[in-house]
């Protein structure tokens, strides 16, 4: 019972002596298999034996092949599985298709496929007049991109990381945010502004800050910071969709983070809305509240503690403003305990405006120990490795506020 | 003898009256139309300063040509506008208007010359001392005022105020200095991208010209060949600060270093005009982008909080009152070639005199915005919302 009984059940066993012609060696049928994964996922789990008969090759060798290619590629080769890039990439590309009045400017974004690869092929599919490199001129660009979402246009304008958007602040705060109620409705800006925010890996101080919070605490913006690949396309897509200005936080070590995606999430028309969290675990005992990266740290921690008969509740906040007291709420009466976890400061910071509005609301009876926050240490960030990973959270403080509140 | 004139007089008075005002103008009016025809020079040309030009082969035409249409209706908006400024001083200092008012009295040859030179479907955008360029770009008088006192008839329904009014096409209105440059490039960017053959009008002071972001946004604009004209209204001082004080160089026009430039005289709407439509026509050709400096001049201080003689002698104000004064000397052009009559212009005054006040009437009578509608207008197309109070148990109603 092996390779070759098989082969003779399988479906396209008459094909397969054509293959040879098609594909001259076993790289290129992998590379067939790598640009068609979505297609081809189910087929070459069927398909994949008879290559391997077909050119002799053995299991291990098959494996070491494996192993190497899922290694180069950020998408798993049999799944339906796609990065946080990816999507953000099919977000772009749809949208830019969708609607003329859509384009694309930032540094590097066009012939450089992107500082991060985010919009990756869009230069070469739509040109120099939707795909906008820009010179190192944020204050410049961005007060360009509003103009142009004052005039009619949909911009979406990339920072190469939301530190850099402080030159350009004022844009967004003064002439992006406030001018629909200055103009009392005369005039709307459409406009997006994207780019990775908060810490990435080793690049220290000046590139590190989470800017969730500031731009949070302006009305008239609205905020979005998705965590996984489906967050980050529908959000990104009703971002561009939305008639207002919104600030949409990434994360860059979250770009080549594979996820699944379902069919649903697949199809050029799913929006998600923002201003609604979603619930990404249930549990019982302690709601724990986050959005980016550290919801993966809360799912993580989430599972530790289930070994122990935690079971805590994750909530992915997906939009900081508006945010979404309701659902944080309704929670935390279920569960009667609330942690907040960011990667930001923890003066007037994300988890800070939780826990008030908490305190003001209808959850404050239900709380059976203080709401606490788990947030990145109040310090810039440190460049050596040991300091640096003991600026932000890690899986082991969640854990450990988490007993503690719990008080067990 | 005195006493029979005197009855004589009266009689004829009497005569005038009884017929009614009315029949006595309607009389004026058919007289001034028969006037028109025989009398009145239909229209005439005008010498103009030449303009220093910054990397071009040649600059406006030195000669201008005015009907006697065009003549009337500039002298019409240039002495609305100043009426309108000298009334928001008189309202500002009853402190019925509060908070900044920036006048732009001395300065109205150049909005009405730049919209002269431009078409309403153009773009336009400017800093805050913008009640002219309000009005140019089709605000009326009325609306002006009543959002300077804060009223609910206000353009923007009293919740902009003095610095953010917003027309068709007219981007306001801003109040950080310097900001409106990119905002005004980005307007060019669209009118290129939309391909309407559209550019915009992108103002800023003598101040805001050594802003960084105005130097950042010329790199763009010339790169991607934006159809803009940069114009710089320098009336000689930034708020207190002198030019020669704030600027290592005052060749405002050079300043766009690779982005040709003009230096034109801003007391004459003439030569504005003709330089608008010489810099239009360059934007329009693809040729890119274009820098005009205005050099003009405010009677009022930087604000009404300023009485801008702290920084300047009242002989120089007085001095360019009487010598330069843009209404003032389009009215002696159309007078010394009899293309108006001193009634004509009389009557003009006297209509804007009329004008203004009602819109002064109506300013400081319409009521002021409801309390409704403090947390609308946040947010476009989206469906209503709660905002926090000043408290936890106020919750306010948001609609688009």
């Amino acid at each position: 019972m092996g390779i070759q009984w098989y082969l003779r059940h399988l479906p396209c066993f008459k094909l397969h002596s054509l293959v040879p012609y098609f594909f001259p060696n076993h790289i290129s049928m992998f590379i067939m298999i790598k640009s068609c994964f979505v297609c081809f996922g189910y087929i070459c789990t069927m398909v994949l034996p008879v290559f391997l008969d077909m050119y002799h090759i053995n299991t291990t060798v098959f494996c070491v092949y494996v192993c190497i290619f899922v290694q180069y590629n950020d998408i798993a080769m049999l799944s339906s599985a796609v990065t946080v890039r990816d999507a953000l990439n099919q977000a772009l590309d749809e949208e830019l298709e969708r609607d003329e009045r859509v384009f694309l400017l930032g540094e590097e974004v066009a012939q450089y496929d992107g500082a991060y690869k985010v919009s990756r092929g869009l230069w070469k599919k739509y040109g120099d007049k939707r795909i906008i490199d820009t010179p190192i001129t944020e204050m410049g660009f961005a007060g360009i991109a509003v103009g142009a979402a004052m005039a009619g246009l949909r911009p979406i304008c990339e920072f190469m990381t939301f530190n850099f958007s402080m030159q350009a602040i004022d844009q967004v705060i003064n002439s992006a945010a406030k001018t629909y109620y200055m103009s009392a409705g005369l005039q709307p800006v459409p406009i997006v502004f994207r780019g990775p925010n908060g810490a990435s890996a080793g690049v220290a101080a000046q590139h590190s800050q989470c800017f969730a919070a500031w731009y949070g605490h302006c009305p008239g913006l609205k905020v979005v910071s998705p965590w996984s690949a489906e967050d980050a396309k529908g959000l990104l897509k009703s971002a561009i969709r939305d008639d207002n200005p919104v600030v949409f936080l990434e994360n860059e070590l979250m770009y080549g983070v594979p996820f699944e995606m379902s069919e649903e999430a697949q199809s050029k028309d799913f929006l998600l809305p923002i201003g609604k969290a979603k619930i990404e675990r249930q549990g019982n005992h302690v709601t724990l509240v986050s959005h980016s990266r550290m919801v993966s740290l809360c799912l993580d921690a989430a599972a530790v503690l289930a070994k122990e008969g935690i079971e805590c509740e994750v909530i992915n906040m997906r939009t900081i403003r508006p945010l979404d007291a309701e659902a944080i709420e309704t929670s935390v009466m279920k569960t009667n305990h609330l942690i907040t976890v960011e990667g930001g400061w923890p003066q007037f910071g994300v988890g800070a405006e939780i826990l008030a509005r908490i305190m003001e609301g209808p959850a404050f009876n239900f709380l059976d120990a203080p709401a606490v926050r788990v947030t990145g240490v109040d310090i810039p960030m440190p460049y050596a490795k040991i300091l640096e990973d003991n600026s932000i959270p890690q899986i082991k403080d969640i854990i450990f506020s988490v007993k503690k509140t719990l008080n067990v | 003898m005195r006493n029979m004139l005197a009855i004589i007089s009266n009689v004829l008075r009497g005569t005038a009256s009884r017929n009614g005002a009315e029949l006595v103008s309607e009389g004026a009016r058919v007289v001034v139309s028969a006037r028109t025809y025989a009398d009145f020079t239909p229209q005439a040309s005008f010498d103009i300063k030449k303009c220093d030009v910054h990397k071009l082969e040649e600059g406006p035409p030195l000669q201008a040509v005015l009907t006697r249409e065009e003549g009337l209706q500039y002298y019409r908006t240039m002495q609305t506008m100043r009426r309108m400024e000298l009334k928001s001083d008189q309202l500002y200092k009853q402190k019925i208007i509060r908070g900044f008012c920036h006048l732009y009295d001395g300065q109205e040859a150049c909005a009405v010359g730049i919209e002269a030179g431009i078409n309403l479907t153009d773009h336009l955008i400017t800093a805050y001392r913008a009640h002219g360029y309000t009005l140019t770009r089709g605000g009326t008088v009325r609306e002006i005022m009543a959002e300077l006192t804060g009223r609910r008839g206000g353009i923007a329904k009293g919740k902009g105020g003095s610095m953010h009014m917003y027309t068709k096409h007219f981007y306001g209105g801003n109040g950080i200095v310097g900001a409106q440059v990119p905002l005004g490039a980005g307007v060019a960017l669209a009118c290129k991208y939309l391909g309407k053959n559209e550019l915009c009008v992108c103002l800023y002071g003598d101040g805001a010209a050594n802003q960084g972001q105005i130097f950042e946004t010329y790199n763009m604009a010339s790169l991607w060949k934006l159809p803009c004209i940069f114009i710089c209204e320098n009336n000689k001082y930034g708020m207190g600060t002198s030019v020669e004080r704030a600027a290592a160089s005052t060749d405002y026009f050079k300043r766009g270093d690779f982005i040709p430039g003009l230096r034109v005289d801003g007391m004459d709407v003439l030569c504005v005009r003709e330089a608008t439509k010489f810099a239009a026509e360059h934007c329009r050709s693809g040729k890119g982008p274009i820098l005009m400096e205005l050099q003009t001049y405010r009677y009022h201080g930087h604000s009404m909080s300023d009485p801008g003689i702290s920084y300047r002698t009242r002989e120089e104000i007085q001095e360019v009152r009487s010598k330069s004064d843009p209404i003032s000397m389009l009215k002696d052009r159309m007078l010394s070639n009899n293309m108006a009559s001193v009634e004509e212009l009389k009557e003009i005054d006297v209509e804007v005199r009329k004008e203004i006040e009602d819109a002064a009437q109506f300013a400081t009578t319409d009521p002021e915005p409801p309390l409704d509608d403090l947390c609308n207008h946040i947010f476009y197309n989206d469906p209503p919302m709660e905002v926090r109070g000043t408290n936890p148990w106020t919750k306010l109603k948001s609609v688009s």
